[in-house]
């Protein structure tokens, strides 16, 4: 981190038009493109590609949960890891689980259970894999967005599609969905999860209406955190990494 | 089933669901006075109730579905058996057809055997319970089993039956369809393939229309004619 | 791994069904299924295939960067090959370290490569003793449908062939990784008396013996594996190289391609 501080003033993320280094404009997206039922053995699956991220989600269940002990007789457990391969990013990643990948199948976890009905499954567990094999920034929002639509394609019922944005500061400006440059050389950063009109957390009562992840939901997502910035209630922050 | 044929809508979770007076059913929830999907699936009218029939999902045991099981471990006085679902279902040895001696069940069924089942009750921790003691329902020998999702189960089994009466008149072979999506096919080998070929046929292409029309064909060209 | 109850009628039909020369997907006892190969698949990888043989579906992606060689053979690059296993594949796949199946097919995925040379470690080295290319093979099951071993195979040598060794790490350009050999891997399952190729899933899980065998342009064998608790006559092993080496021929096309 401390090599690239120099690089950090010479980099110019914004153009006196406000566009970023990729030509978008703040509050715009990398081109997405969703895929379902990819894969065969899963009960659910979908393929996103965000920008230069490439993930896959498998969804398994709702199926016994093992081991036994961990069964709550009440509701369902939704358990969902997210994992790198190891040729997902410029230097290898070491196989196997480390705190960051631990720590965002966690939040992931907490953001899914909110929304599936799990009381209609007590005693079983819906499993959510998310690989990511290829990474650009936003890795985790790619991995969530990829899950819930393996959730539907599962047959989960749930009460929304839950989409995911990272946003950020550059230039002193809130952007959306930061890219690799941004998310290195940029002033901070957060995700949120969003599902219908709202944040997770933040505690207003649900008001309703469809969201796309491409226009609505970040627009929106985007005054969220103009919001947050002017000192306004925090939006649901899955993780917020200042620098 | 005709009338809501007219209005075939592909809803996703949380997609709102017009309701034109009817009650909320299947595959809804309501929330703040209005009603939405919560499932993937078509949007259908039926008894006054407004459903969202699912495209997929795992298949969850309801009271008098018949099941296509299989043992997964047994007991001195009872087997537990997987019907396709995330509840193993216990079978007791007074559910079966036979007079079972304590701990003289796998005389009869053991591990890794295929039964037909029907389910008697499922109470509200999703705890279910089966029977063998009806017409029909017993141990399996011989034949093949195929797994479909069980949300195309309907298609397999047609309009009053007619698609599996089909399939089992072409194929000169003995099937059951079990609502969690597991069918028994029994036969000549070669028939039994052809029979296997169309359920999966069913199975890949269960939304298309016109569905019934080639999997006919396919039977009629693999058996060199139309039946009457 | 957590096992799955194989239904016995399930076992009686596929065990009937090979002996009478037949197999469910309809397939002939010495027939692969469909190989389609994606070279360069992944842009964060120097190299990358996505293989699907049939429904089986396999990732593999090397990475190469420059360290130091073994104190052993300072005249040699390093070479190494991982598995994982991830529970997204399958149903029977569990998080966690690698299973030993993992590092099983890792490791027989690599002897075919390791003996067959196909990656010229020489060539690797860039400052003999102090500083070499080390090339990382990461295998990353998708989709299990059975014959994994093959399909990891398949991935990794397409992925090698395709690799680069990247210049911003020597101050050069680019250069291909070098590849000279291409060694095929034939697998084949015994079911009762019989064998099949390319065993899918079904008549994988009830194979009584495996054997993997990796074949070289010359027809000649390279490595050996016999898995599982069965055995294989000597006729039965010649009869298994015989085949592979006509099966390989094709494949190896697919492959370079």
């Amino acid at each position: 981190m401390v090599d690239v501080e120099p690089v950090e003033k010479e980099i110019q993320l914004l153009d006196a038009n406000e566009r970023r280094l990729d030509g978008r404009a703040l509050d715009e997206l990398r081109p997405i493109k969703i895929e379902a039922g990819v894969l065969r053995r899963a009960d659910g699956s979908a393929h996103v590609e965000w920008g230069g991220n490439r993930v896959l989600a498998a969804v398994y269940g709702p199926r016994e949960a093992h081991p036994r002990h961990l069964q709550d007789p009440a509701r369902a457990l939704v358990q969902c890891r997210y994992n790198m391969a190891p040729f997902s990013v410029s230097d290898r990643k070491r196989p196997g689980p480390d705190r960051r990948s631990v720590e965002i199948s966690k939040v992931t976890s907490e953001a899914f259970s909110a929304v599936v009905f799990t009381e209609q499954f007590p005693r079983t567990s819906v499993d959510v894999f998310i690989e990511v094999l290829q990474a650009d920034a936003g890795t985790r929002c790619a991995g969530i967005t990829a899950a819930a639509v393996a959730l539907a394609d599962a047959g989960i019922p749930m009460r929304d599609l839950v989409t995911a944005c990272a946003s950020g500061k550059i230039a002193g400006k809130v952007a959306l969905d930061l890219n690799k440059e941004e998310d290195n050389f940029g002033d901070a950063d957060d995700r949120a999860a969003d599902w219908g009109d709202r944040p997770l957390a933040d505690g207003r009562p649900p008001h309703r209406r469809r969201v796309r992840p491409s226009d609505e939901a970040l627009d929106r997502r985007h005054q969220a955190d103009l919001r947050d910035a002017e000192g306004g209630a925090p939006p649901a922050v899955l993780h917020r990494g200042v620098r | 089933m005709d009338s809501s044929a007219a209005r075939r809508e592909l809803v996703i979770p949380g997609d709102v669901i017009e309701t034109h007076g009817l009650k909320p059913g299947e595959g809804t929830y309501v929330e703040g006075g209005k009603v939405f999907a919560s499932l993937l699936g078509i949007r259908s009218e039926h008894g006054g109730y407004v459903d969202v029939i699912p495209l997929t999902g795992r298949y969850i045991p309801r009271a008098d579905d018949d099941v296509v099981g299989q043992v997964v471990d047994l007991g001195p006085s009872h087997w537990l058996v997987d019907i396709n679902s995330p509840y193993p279902a216990p079978l007791h040895a007074t559910e079966s057809p036979w007079r079972v001696e304590f701990g003289e069940t796998s005389h009869f069924m053991d591990v890794g055997d295929s039964l037909l089942a029907r389910v008697i009750s499922v109470d509200e921790t999703k705890r279910v319970q089966i029977t063998m003691r009806d017409q029909g329902l017993r141990r399996l020998t011989g034949g093949q089993i195929v797994e479909i999702s069980y949300s195309k189960v309907p298609r397999v089994i047609g309009k009053s039956g007619s698609m599996i009466s089909m399939i089992k008149s072409y194929t000169k072979t003995q099937a059951f369809v079990g609502q969690n999506g597991r069918i028994w096919v029994d036969g000549d080998p070669k028939d039994v393939i052809h029979a296997v070929r169309a359920v999966h046929m069913i199975d890949e292409n269960a939304q298309a229309a016109g569905l019934t029309d080639a999997v006919e064909d396919y039977l009629a060209g693999a058996y060199g004619r139309k039946e009457g | 791994m957590s096992a799955e109850v194989i239904s016995e009628l399930m076992r009686e039909h596929i065990v009937k069904l090979v002996a009478s020369g037949k197999r469910a997907d309809g397939r002939v006892p010495e027939e692969i299924r469909p190989l389609k190969i994606r070279k360069n698949y992944i842009g964060t990888a120097e190299g990358s295939a996505r293989v699907n043989l049939g429904n089986t579906d396999v990732l593999v992606g090397v990475k190469i960067s420059t360290g130091e060689p073994y104190p052993d053979t300072p005249r040699s690059g390093v070479l190494t090959t991982s598995c994982e296993l991830v529970p997204l594949a399958s149903p029977t796949f569990e998080s966690g370290p690698p299973s030993p199946t993992a590092i099983e097919l890792a490791r027989v995925v690599d002897r075919g490569i390791r003996e067959t040379k196909t990656v010229d470690m020489e060539k690797l080295v860039i400052t003999p003793g102090e500083k070499v290319w080390v090339v990382f093979i990461d295998i990353h099951a998708l989709d299990y449908d059975g014959n994994l071993f093959d399909a990891a195979s398949y991935g990794t040598l397409a992925a090698l062939s395709c690799a680069k060794m990247p210049g911003r790490m020597t101050g050069g350009a680019d250069k291909p990784l070098p590849v000279d050999h291409w060694p095929v891997s034939i697998t084949a399952a015994k079911i009762r008396n019989t064998i099949v190729f390319d065993a899918a899933l079904d008549e994988e899980r009830i194979a009584d013996a495996r054997l993997t065998v990796a074949i070289d342009e010359n027809g000649d064998v390279r490595a050996m594996q016999k898995g599982l608790s069965g055995s294989f006559s000597y006729d039965e092993v010649r009869y298994v190289i015989s085949t592979a080496r006509r099966l390989g021929n094709e494949l190896r096309r697919t492959i370079q391609a």
